[in-house]
């Protein structure tokens, strides 16, 4: 049984990239052979920097005959139909058809096409030009002379030279000829770009690897992770120290090298004094290098571990002196930082007493913008405090630290540390909060405002951590909700659905229950204040120059305008948040931000398994839906009740009474609201109406007690108990009496049962 | 082709003028044209017309250049050992970039003294993008032993217009790439003529003065009124030129338009480096310089040069 070997030459492709090309080719060229009636037995792709090999093993020689059926008119249908038959069909005469009966449909016509399998390098010729064209490259590229033209070959760098043979085991294979773009198919390859840079002709997979890696190329990415982990491991092993392994960059150094040699170099002890963090940040994204561990202290050693793609004719010398050169430099510009982070800030020294106080006077005063609706960071950070000293009681946190740390919050933006990294904002804020002498709380929450960031992420626990990063993400929120800039569609370019869930997250995992309500109106406000604020300041502004050139009678509107939203603002600031209930606009902006977290909520339960009617359910019967927790509980319970026999049947029972009422409310039209007669259901009423009566009278006084206690799951039990009246009343009892006021009474205490129910959720919205 | 031939002092591990006549020498003996730099403050080679212009339309164009670059935010007083707010950077500029550009680029990294079977000599995924120019382009950065000594790029798009045919662009940053070549820690340390003793000069001699008056500049004293202003005037101006100088189906004014845009790309360098343009106003300067540069391409296209039918 022949294989196939199939090789894509090109300049380096990016590291990121390398494995799903791999994986594409091969799904890509398998499958294409297998819809051509090729089955094979087993496939294999490797990839390197500059390489793409796949071997599809056990392949016939020919594709298979095949017999094609193509259905034609009807026996009988006009000639014009026929002869477009033949056409399509490639028959000369309808003779040449078969008739097929159908009862129903009676008789047509089929044409049997007899279709001979092809030599397989035939279909091979044809399947890979078409995928190498459309190869789904994340980002690909056009080049050289071709490139006049926009429809010249697209690849991920320019693609060089393509191997492509085929042919048994024990023969010398067939080169399958094919041409694309000028490049054209054939059996040789090249190896190591410097140790081996000539042509190689190859025939088949296992001869193909072992070319290369006499070549100086190690065709296999799992082979060069292996070797490069064993070797770092070694290495380090000898000199007392351990790996600080790390999956994400030894894919990406196996990515980067065909011939992986394995190299260790060294720092100065003195960098050591940068955090660990910082060293090992600085030297993985800039350099693509290991760190090292000490065992004996934890910390890491002076040492880092290279991957080079060379043997080199020195032994490695010249490339471990470069490396050492970079890193030195590389870390003498983060010790520079760290130092500089902790002195004090040239021009604020007297604008703050301590150095993270002193960036953050340097971020208020540099007016940096958050966003240019939404004014400056320190504009934010002066919301985020109060807001957070709002929130603190409400989650036990001390509102002291809680407004201490949210003033450093963002301070570490000013630091070169993160100017230069990043990735460790919020990491720094924390240790140079504990290095001037903060609250270990305090610290926390510098770093861990920024959490969650995504499902996976980390959800805070320290109280004041809490409290700071609701105030962040509610204050985003309330922000761009003020400014009308919401998420749409796939457009979330501030991030807000990460900060809804975020705030959901918060909430739920440290079961806290908080209305959201309250504080997205204080949040809110403030926000506002700022924003008229900005207004004011725009048109005194206006004023002044005005008055300058002597164009405005200062008594004027943009006068009155500034007075105006002085006082607005004045008003806002000055009120405390209890003293004034929330307005209309307020009002309208909370609730369309609520219906924004309960969309979150239903995703995030539904991934969880939680079925989405029932939250619908839980979120239609109204009142207390900004305390998510609760909102969560609800839904809980109403799971567990629907689990039970009682349940179903409760439902269906209540389902059936919000249906009767629903129609009867319609026709008459009137609701059916109100309490019954109770003296008419004891006189004219069945047994069965009389037990219904007696029983909602008290399951919804239970049902409402222990939802006032937020124990949903008694309400439920409470409302569970109503099932075998219920069901017993809809056996029995005819809603629709001929005496009205009977009927009246019926549908009253079907609405009872709906109100009942109502106290946990909307049972109209359940499904099933 | 090694060094080994040259005098001392005119050997580009040893001197950084020799660098960067070897550079030249190498890339003249390959076909291009040697221009000189584009007497512009501008922040990087790709800004000088010699590339952003003529990278634009069919006609072939193989050129190679030092550019003074300007970068006012990376202003360091002179003590940073690796920053500088100018600094030179060669540039070569391949169209079309012909089949073994690596392999060419490859040698003029042995021509400057870096031998690849003793160098650890990779091509590091760097997508290149500089959006007030509207270019982007594939490529690579290009790294030697863990440091990177040039940016290698494709371009697909420059000014906003997809390239056709796709040039090739060599950036060496040189000064980095002389310490290395010296094995010297510091940009000030480097031998700028390779004579020693008396008759050398460093670096520091020659540029350390100059780094500390413009830092001085770019951080405390530029007035950023005036550069407000004259980013207002040179955006105004360049649209003016570019108006002026339509001539039916040609144009005729394009390269002093785009000194114009290049002018505005300097102000807002500056203003940037004094730290009176916030994050958001940034994105919307940054869209103001790219929109003169498109429009400064889409003229070019309608020259001579830029391919335009006679």
């Amino acid at each position: 049984m022949p294989d196939l070997l199939l090789e894509l030459l090109s300049e380096e492709i990016p590291a990121r990239m390398q494995a799903d090309a791999a994986a594409h080719l091969q799904k890509a060229v398998t499958d294409a052979l297998v819809a051509r009636g090729c089955l094979y037995e087993g496939a294999r792709a490797v990839v390197t920097p500059r390489r793409i090999a796949l071997s599809v093993h056990g392949l016939p020689a020919a594709s298979p005959d095949v017999k094609e059926e193509r259905k034609g008119p009807r026996v009988g249908a006009p000639e014009a139909a026929i002869q477009g038959f033949l056409k399509a069909a490639g028959l000369t005469s309808i003779d040449q058809a078969t008739i097929q009966s159908d009862p129903k449909k009676g008789d047509s016509y089929i044409a049997v096409i007899d279709k001979p399998g092809r030599p397989v390098p035939e279909v091979i010729a044809e399947i890979v030009p078409e995928i190498i064209r459309a190869f789904p490259w994340p980002k690909s590229m056009r080049w050289g002379a071709a490139s006049v033209s926009s429809s010249s070959l697209r690849w991920v760098r320019p693609l060089q030279s393509i191997l492509c043979t085929f042919g048994p085991e024990t023969e010398d294979p067939e080169v399958i000829r094919f041409a694309i773009d000028g490049i054209i198919a054939g059996d040789t390859t090249r190896g190591h770009r410097f140790m081996a840079p000539g042509d190689i002709r190859v025939r088949r997979m296992d001869d193909y690897l072992t070319s290369l890696e006499k070549a100086f190329v190690v065709a296999d990415p799992e082979e060069r992770k292996r070797r490069i982990l064993t070797d770092a491991r070694n290495l380090c092993f000898a000199q007392g120290l351990e790996l600080v392994e790390d999956e994400g960059l030894l894919n990406e150094v196996a990515g980067l090298v065909e011939w992986p040699v394995v190299l260790m170099g060294a720092f100065e002890e003195s960098f050591l004094a940068i955090p660990d963090e910082v060293i090992r940040a600085t030297i993985r994204a800039n350099q693509k290098c290991f760190v090292v561990r000490d065992p004996k202290t934890g910390r890491l050693a002076n040492r880092f571990v290279l991957t080079a793609n060379l043997e080199a004719s020195d032994g490695g010398r010249a490339i471990v002196a470069g490396n050492e050169r970079v890193i030195r430099a590389r870390l003498s510009d983060a010790l520079y930082f760290w130092q500089t982070d902790q002195k004090p800030l040239p021009d604020f020294e007297n604008a703050a007493a301590k150095p993270l106080d002193q960036r953050m006077a340097k971020l208020r005063a540099l007016n940096v913008v958050f966003h240019e609706k939404l004014g400056t960071q320190g504009e934010r950070v002066d919301r985020i405090k109060a807001l957070a000293r709002h929130i603190a009681p409400l989650v036990g946190a001390d509102p002291d630290l809680a407004e201490r740390a949210a003033e450093l919050a963002k301070a570490d933006l000013m630091t070169e540390v993160v100017g230069e990294f990043p990735e460790v904002q919020g990491l720094m804020g924390r240790k140079y909060a504990l290095l001037q002498g903060e609250h270990e709380s305090v610290a926390a929450a510098i770093e861990d405002h920024y959490k969650p960031q995504g499902p996976s992420d980390r959800v805070p626990t320290d109280k004041v951590a809490v409290a700071v990063a609701l105030a962040d993400k509610l204050d985003t929120l309330v922000g761009f909700w003020a400014i009308d800039e919401k998420p749409t569609g796939s457009k979330d370019p501030f991030a807000l659905r990460r900060a809804a869930l975020g705030v959901i997250r918060l909430v739920m995992e440290n079961g806290l229950s908080m209305k959201l309500v309250p504080a997205a109106v204080l949040s809110g406000r403030a926000i506002m204040a700022d924003l008229l604020q900005a207004h004011a300041g725009k048109v005194k502004g206006t004023l002044e120059l005005a008055r300058h050139t002597g164009d405005l009678n200062p008594d004027g509107l943009l006068s009155r305008l500034t007075h105006t939203s002085t006082d607005a603002v004045r008003a806002l600031r000055g009120t405390p948040i209890v003293a004034i209930p929330p307005q209309d606009w307020e009002r309208h902006r909370s609730a369309d931000l609520l219906s924004f977290f309960h969309d979150r909520l239903k995703v995030l339960l539904r991934d969880q398994g939680q079925r989405h009617d029932l939250v619908d359910a839980v979120l239609a019967s109204g009142e207390g839906n900004d305390d998510l927790l609760l909102v969560v509980r609800r839904v809980e319970a109403l799971a567990g009740l629907l689990g039970t026999e009682d349940g179903k049947n409760l439902l269906a029972g209540t389902k059936r009474a919000i249906n009767i009422l629903r129609i009867e409310e319609k026709r008459d039209g009137r609701a059916y609201d109100g309490a019954p007669d109770s003296a008419l259901v004891h006189a004219k009423g069945e047994p069965e109406e009389r037990a219904l009566f007696a029983l909602l009278q008290s399951a919804s006084a239970h049902a409402r007690d222990h939802v006032a206690r937020e124990d949903y799951a008694g309400a439920m039990k409470a409302l569970a108990e109503l099932r075998p009246a219920v069901d017993a009343f809809f056996d029995k009892v005819t809603v629709n009496a001929e005496d009205a006021a009977l009927r009246e009474n019926r549908l009253k205490i079907l609405a009872e049962l709906r109100a009942a129910t109502a106290t946990v959720a909307d049972f109209s919205k359940i499904e099933g | 082709m090694s060094s080994a031939h040259l005098p001392p002092h005119m050997r580009p591990e040893r001197s950084f003028q020799g660098l960067i006549l070897a550079l030249q020498t190498f890339w003249a003996e390959k076909g291009c044209v040697i221009l000189q730099p584009y007497d512009m403050e501008v922040g990087a080679g790709t800004s000088h017309p010699g590339t952003m212009l003529r990278s634009l339309g069919p006609r072939p164009w193989n050129a190679a250049y030092v550019q003074p670059s300007r970068r006012p935010k990376d202003g360091r007083y002179g003590e940073n050992p690796n920053r500088l707010q100018h600094y030179y950077q060669f540039q070569v500029i391949l169209k079309p970039n012909p089949p073994n550009l690596q392999e060419l680029y490859l040698g003029s990294l042995e021509a400057i003294g870096l031998d690849p079977k003793l160098h650890d000599i990779r091509f590091v995924e760097d997508d290149w993008e500089n959006p007030t120019l509207g270019a982007w382009g594939l490529g690579w950065e290009c790294w030697c032993d863990g440091m990177e000594v040039s940016q290698f790029t494709y371009f697909q798009q420059v000014a906003g217009i997809e390239c056709a045919p796709v040039s090739g662009e060599l950036t060496y940053g040189l000064e980095r790439l002389a310490c290395y070549l010296q094995n010297v820690e510091s940009i000030m340390e480097l031998n700028f003529n390779g004579r020693e003793g008396a008759e050398k000069v460093t670096y520091r001699e020659v540029f350390l003065q100059a780094e500390q008056e413009y830092s001085r500049y770019n951080f405390e004293h530029a007035d950023t009124a005036a550069l407000f202003r004259r980013f207002a005037e040179a955006e105004t101006e360049c649209r003016a030129l570019l108006g002026k100088g339509e001539s039916g189906e040609r144009h005729l004014m394009v390269q002093p338009a785009y000194d114009q845009c290049l002018k505005a790309g300097h102000a807002f360098n500056l203003l940037d480096a004094r730290g009176v343009i916030s994050v958001t106003e940034r994105q919307s300067y940054i869209l103001r310089v790219r929109e003169l540069a498109k429009a400064c391409g889409a003229a070019w296209l309608k020259t001579e040069a830029g391919g335009a039918a006679a």
